[in-house]
Parts: C-alpha cells; structure tokens; sequence
C-alpha cells in the first residue's frame, strides 16, 4: 500500500521540480531537456492512474516529436538568449503574486469540493476491468467517439500542411533537379558527333559548344 | 495512506500555475511561452485522466487523447510561425511582434 504513495511522490516531486526548471533555466535546451523528464514523470502518473496508453503516448508524442521538435527550433535559430532573459528579475514579483493567488484559489476548489453523487450514475463509459486499457480505449475511441478521432485527425493534416506552407521557401539562385527536363532528354540534345581533324584535336570552341 | 483524486488535481493545480508563471516570467523569450503551455496542456490532461480514473469513466482519457493532438498541433504550428518570423526579423523578441499594427 505505501508503494503506489511511494511512487507518486517521486513522479510528481520530479515533475513539479522539473516544471520549475523548465521556467527559470537560463538555457532555452536546458528548459526542453526538463521539458521531457517533466513528460516522462507525467506519463509515470498516469502508469499509476491506471492510464497505460496515455502515458505511452506522452511519451511517444511528446518527448519523441514536440521536445524533439523544439530542440531543432532552438538549435536552427541563432538568437541571443541572453538578451532575452532581461526583465525576469522585473516581472519576477508580479509573476509570483499572480502565481500564488492562482495557486490558492485552485488549491481551495481542490479542497473543498465533493462529487455529486449522481454524477457516478451517469458514467459514460465504465472501465471495463476485464480487458487493457489500451483495448478498452480502442473500443470506445473507435466507435462512439468517432467523429472526435476524425476530427482529431483533420487538426493534425491542417497543422502538418499549414507548418509546411509557412516554412516552405523556393531560394531563387539554387540548382534544382527538374524532373521533366531530365525525361525531355534525347541522344540527339545529349551528344554529337564531331569530325576531328588528324593531329589537330578538337577546337577549344567547338569543345564549349559541345559542352553546352 | 492513500492517494486520492485530490493528490493528483493537486499536481495538475500546481504544474498549471507552473505554466501561468512561466508565460510572465518569460515574456520575450517566445520559446519557452511555447513550453509553459505545453505545461499547461499537460496539467489539463493530468485533470482529465484524474477524474477519469477515479469515476471510472473511460471518456476522460478519450478527450485527454484529443488534447495531446492539439497540444501537438499547436507546437508545430507556433514554432513554424516562429521560423518565419525570425527569418523575417532576425529576432524573436515577443515585444517587437506588432507589424499588424495599423
């Protein structure tokens, strides 16, 4: 019984930790590198919620794409980011006031709040205990919540296509491979043949327009 | 002891105001904005997942699916936006982003 204690402590000590590192590391990489440990202690509670797919698919989403994602970002700019961090020590006491009230309040509703009891009638979908919880998922997912998984899907092709439309650029002055030209190419446009006279050789301008 | 709805909401509480707090902390620097909400996303899962499990109601986790799409989604499309519009300014100052400014 203390072990489930046990481990969420450790999960959610090292995700709160990390968070906090995420948000005051001087280095844009340290705070994605927080980023991820704050992921994977996440997708640890949600092992210990019983979650198994979902913690699988943290970690899987974010610490395999978005982190990696981020990382490229950061590395392929070239920003000083140190002229960024100016003005944290300024809005470092309004930050914590507004922090701490936030805190407060969803601490009080945390606390003092109680489930309505019809609520545990009305349930949904149950959790089926007899079957994964990845199975379980899929059965629901895949049927009455279809239309969300569609939808889903569709945010993500929209995303896909509008990330590749606004990073997309043609550089004018660059040799491209064009495919059609390639296939337009006869022997005729590829070679000629020349009649080179004995001990003179190819001319030097013969030799450019053929090269051409 | 045993750990209950209000251990794990109490995480999400924090890891939230985490995320509130990084946004003011934080406010030139674009990229760590993103991360902070990336923070907050996350704790709206640990919520959902929370209350999923101790009603016992799958549909919790189904919509917690829902929000790591767009989480994900909404990274790719803000870093995109970053790019272009550091390649357009050299800078990623979130205090000069007013070139809509009539």
């Amino acid at each position: 019984m203390i072990l489930p204690a046990l481990f969420f402590y450790l999960f959610a000590g090292i995700c709160v930790a990390s968070a906090v590192m995420v948000i005051v590391s001087r280095n844009p990489v340290h705070s994605v590198l927080y980023l991820i440990l704050a992921f994977v202690n996440a997708s640890g509670l949600f092992i210990l919620m019983g979650a198994e797919f979902l913690g699988m698919m943290l970690i899987v989403v974010y610490v395999g794409a978005v982190a990696v994602l981020f990382l490229f970002v950061i590395m392929m700019l070239d920003v000083d980011f140190v002229e960024l961090r100016e003005g944290f020590m300024q809005y470092l006491p309004i930050g914590l006031v507004i922090g701490g009230i936030f805190v407060f309040e969803l601490l009080l509703v945390v606390g003092g709040w109680a489930i309505n009891p019809s609520v545990t009638k009305n349930i949904t979908a149950a959790i089926p205990t007899n079957i994964s919880n990845t199975e379980a998922l899929g059965l629901v997912l895949y049927t009455k919540y279809i239309h969300y998984f569609q939808l889903a899907g569709m945010v993500l092709l929209v995303a896909m296509i509008g990330a590749i439309v606004l990073t997309l650029r043609h550089k004018v002055n660059v040799k491209r491979q064009d495919i059609n030209v390639q296939n337009a190419r006869t022997p005729e446009l590829a070679m000629s043949v020349r009649k080179v006279a004995a001990g003179q050789g190819l001319q030097d301008a013969d030799a450019a327009e053929w090269v051409k | 002891m045993t750990i209950g709805l209000g251990h794990y909401l109490s995480v999400g509480a924090i890891l939230f105001t985490l995320g509130i707090l990084g946004i003011f902390l934080n406010r030139k620097n674009i990229i760590v904005i993103l991360m902070s909400i990336e923070l907050i996303l996350l704790s709206v899962n640990i919520n959902l997942v929370a209350f999923s499990t101790f009603l016992g109601d799958i549909v919790g986790q189904v919509f917690a699916l829902l929000v790591l799409t767009v989480a994900a989604a909404e990274a790719a499309i803000g870093l995109a936006v970053l790019v272009v519009y550091f390649r357009n300014r050299g800078s990623i100052a979130v205090e000069d982003v007013n070139l809509m400014k009539g």
